[in-house]
């Protein structure tokens, strides 16, 4: 008898725990009818709007993914009516009025990718599934923005991929729900190709160092196919790993293969570090078949060219976007940037800020947050005002074609942030494909 | 049969309060903001990975520092199946557990012919060797960095031989078309095998297995001494942890069909020894603690940025206010790191037993005077009469 007094009884416990069960049998049913009951995911119910902003806060890429935060910030205050309005006032045509999107205040949440495919998922995830977010942007590498697509077209989440320039983001990986505004690798070796073949000649042996993932695979496909157009020979093509730090094993060897021309598939510190140490081993001093050797680094960003310091004097690239740009909406959105952080903003920063006013400025036109309407009214949009002249939104692949930016390392800069020359604005016709050449499936507008 | 009733009292207690803690979490979590599917999932997911260590690093004393790479294979084994026969979990998982197995066997049976941290540095080795193996030697099986994602063109050859109708999306894993493996049912499905995860390491703990394993742990040179040979003994618990990481792997591949490489990075097989010391190692319920606080950590504190906290302590004066936030804000957002590492180094510290050990301390305090109500307990399960 004295058992008893011990603690509960085996009936106590059993009845307790068939309670238990009966209970979290029925919670299911109830969130999901407070979560699901509507005709979509996240509906907006009471008098805001929340976006999510799924950016590397650690990692290689930690510099692009803060400058994109601040941007995001900074559209958000935009389309609320704050600041000056900074795009708002030269975007054409516009449909936006300042006053939140749909009469709705824009509020965000914010997550770290740690430029993981898993971390950023699961980011994704928690921002649509508890705090409710509508629209998924950000990501500063093409292996998180392909995975982070996969799951909002599963999701049925809108993503509006930050800096990416994977040719698989809106080819073999394209999907109904992602949208880049970005430029990709097919286009800066359509635009860079024809530059380096008049700077360097038409005799040439490149040799490729490539970050081991599916930007630097396109890139380095890409620039291939653009330099031996030229006649240019490609002499090795090596993978190194994302984030390796030290180059150096991969950097000798190029002096020995016969190459003149060293093109760095790299991105974020991977290509500063790569950059530097090329030009500490004295590659640019080298005559290699009697010619300077050259280095040429593909994608250019000004924070890469604030890392890499002296290094980036004279080298060649190409970018989608530079503050230094005269037109109207460059100069707004630099301005108000400048006026609240202090400095001019990436082109990671100026993809993300136009992508958020590109979405809320579909919803409007839409009349609905409902994602398969406001996708309907994103694709095949044609716009200006946004810093790269007249731009389109091709239906097919839900890639942005726009004018492409050649640019060179400053040589003489005036200030800390005059890094790049803007050698040549590539015409967008130059830089246009036909979207079969990648292959991939959208899919469909509505998902369960 | 026999099994669940030849357990002691206090076992079937902790059982059951044990199932219902996880099949309540929809409810228990949700003050904490964590009662949404995919956190509930990876609790669930990484629940299973830690008893599945504990099995090993609590019980026989082996710290393996590879563990991650057992995870992955789960995760590409289910991937694969999914994209060559089925989307059904059930084989994609039975797949992952056999693989995972088969390759604990063969690193477990290189790596155990030493101990101590010679053994923690052949699985480090080993770990690191697949991961390196998946992101770039097999990229052909892996897709390297990129991950391994499903495609519209998989064969899928089972699920297309029964009329399985392509509508241009990208199919979801779920059984027999019944249950969508996604969202709420995923997490239910995972506490499922979470629960039979903890009752199986419950029955070794209290085996005589479990005990060799114990004795193992306790002198090692004692057992060869008497005529014991512990090898088998160590191999059977380092494979069974395997096959626990295999099906982990294999149900992270079953709610979100997706497997990277940097699943198998060194980085994620410390994280489960961190989580398993920060709950308490050897005991049943201490890993999982530990894995449910460092992934709660992980994806809430990653989250909070400066205007959640702003608004959190928007009651204080606007000058300190800021100041706390400053202060506040390196803890939380991308420094959830430095948190992480603080209490981890004042658990050590201070709960050389991990979470577990405080848990018992608070525990001792409140029954100190009624101690003598409680100590009954102790002797009551030997009779354990049945029913």
């Amino acid at each position: 008898m004295s058992e008893r007094k011990d603690g509960p009884s085996r009936r106590k416990v059993l009845k307790g725990a068939a309670a238990g069960l009966v209970t979290a049998g029925v919670a299911p049913t109830i969130l999901t009818s407070s979560a699901f009951g509507q005709e979509y995911r996240n509906k907006p119910m009471g008098d805001t709007v929340t976006l999510g902003f799924n950016v590397p806060q650690t990692g290689s890429y930690a510099d692009e993914g803060a400058d994109e935060l601040r941007a995001f910030q900074l559209a958000v205050e935009h389309l609320n009516g704050e600041g000056d309005g900074g795009m708002l006032n030269t975007m054409q045509p516009k449909s936006l009025g300042g006053n939140g999107v749909l009469g709705k205040k824009v509020a965000y949440v914010t997550g770290d990718t740690q430029t993981k495919s898993d971390a950023a998922r699961a980011s994704a995830k928690r921002m649509i599934e508890k705090d409710g977010a509508l629209m998924i942007s950000g990501g500063s590498s093409s292996g998180v923005a392909v995975a982070v697509q996969g799951l909002c077209q599963e999701m049925g989440t809108i993503f509006m991929a930050g800096l990416t320039h994977s040719n698989d983001t809106t080819g073999k990986d394209k999907r109904r729900y992602g949208f880049r505004h970005f430029f990709n690798a097919y286009m800066s070796g359509a635009a860079l190709g024809p530059v380096l073949g008049q700077e360097y000649g038409t005799d040439r042996r490149a040799y490729h160092l490539t970050a081991d993932y599916t930007w630097g695979w396109t890139q380095e496909e890409s620039m291939r196919n653009a330099t031996e157009a030229l006649g240019w020979q490609t002499a090795e093509t090596v993978k190194t790993p994302v984030g390796a730090g030290d180059f150096s094993q991969y950097i000798t060897p190029v002096l020995n293969s016969g190459a003149d021309v060293l093109i760095l598939n790299h991105y974020g510190r991977d290509m500063v570090n790569s950059l530097t140490q090329a030009i500490q081993f004295g590659l640019r001093d080298k005559q290699v078949n009697g010619k300077d050797f050259q280095i040429v680094v593909p994608l250019f960003s000004r924070l890469m060219a604030q890392g890499a310091g002296e290094n980036i004097k004279g080298i060649l690239g190409s970018a989608n976007w530079n503050w230094s740009l005269q037109d109207a909406g460059s100069q707004a959105f630099v301005k108000s940037f400048g006026a609240k952080y202090g400095f001019p903003p990436s082109m990671a920063a100026h993809t993300c800020y136009v992508q958020t006013l590109l979405y809320a400025d579909a919803c409007e036109r839409a009349g609905t947050f409902y994602p398969p309407e406001v996708i309907k009214a994103l694709e095949g949009w044609d716009f200006d005002g946004m810093g790269n002249g007249p731009t389109h939104y091709r239906a097919a692949d839900h890639q942005c074609f726009k004018d492409v930016l050649v640019v060179r390392g400053n040589e003489n800069p005036t200030s800390q942030f005059d890094l790049l020359n803007v050698v040549q604005q590539t015409p967008r016709a130059q830089v246009e494909y036909d979207p079969a050449i990648f292959g991939g499936d959208l899919g469909p507008y509505e998902v369960s | 049969m026999n099994a669940l009733f030849s357990m002691s009292r206090k076992d079937v207690i902790t059982f059951v309060l044990f199932a219902a803690v996880v099949l309540l979490m929809p409810i228990w979590l949700q003050p904490f903001g964590a009662a949404y599917p995919d956190l509930m999932q990876k609790f669930a997911i990484f629940g299973i990975l830690a008893i599945g260590f504990n099995v090993l690093f609590g019980l026989t004393g082996y710290l393996s520092f590879g563990h991650a790479a057992f995870l992955g294979v789960g995760s590409y084994t289910a991937v694969w199946t999914f994209k060559l026969f089925s989307m059904n979990p059930i084989p994609a998982l039975i797949l992952a557990v056999v693989i995972s197995g088969i390759f604990a066997l063969a690193i477990g049976f290189v790596s155990l012919r030493r101990s101590g941290i010679y053994f923690s540095i052949l699985t480090l080795a080993f770990a690191q060797m697949s991961y390196n193996l998946a992101y770039s030697v097999l990229t052909p099986i892996t897709n390297g960095e990129t991950g391994l994602q499903l495609t519209l063109d998989d064969p899928r050859i089972v699920d297309s031989a029964f009329g399985g109708v392509n509508d241009g999306s990208l199919p979801v894993s779920n059984l027999f078309g019944l249950v969508d493996m996604s969202g709420i049912s995923g997490f239910y499905f995972c506490a499922v095998f979470l629960i039979i995860g903890f009752f199986i390491t419950q029955r070794i703990f209290a085996s005589p297995f479990g005990m060799m394993l114990r004795a193992i742990k306790s002198n090692q040179t004692r057992m060869n001494y008497t005529g014991f040979n512990t090898r088998p003994y160590t191999l059977t618990a380092f494979v069974i942890s395997g096959m626990f990481a295999g099906l982990a792997g294999g149900l992270m591949a079953v709610t979100d069909p997706l497997a990277g490489a940097e699943r198998m990075q060194w980085t994620a097989s410390g994280e489960i020894v961190l989580m398993t010391i920060l709950g308490g190692v050897g005991t049943l319920i201490g890993p999982v603690v530990g894995a449910w606080l460092i992934k709660y950590f992980e994806n809430i504190f990653s989250s909070f940025n400066e205007s959640v906290l702003h608004n959190l302590f928007s009651f204080l004066p606007d000058n300190v206010e800021s100041f706390v936030v400053s202060v506040t804000s390196m803890f939380v957002g991308e420094g959830w790191h430095l948190t992480l590492g603080l209490i981890f180094v004042l658990v050590v510290t201070f709960l050389p037993g991990g979470m577990m050990e405080g848990f018992r301390r608070i525990g001792s305090l409140f029954n100190r005077d009624g101690g003598d109500k409680a100590k009954p307990d102790e002797p009551a399960p030997a009779p354990a009469p049945a029913e």
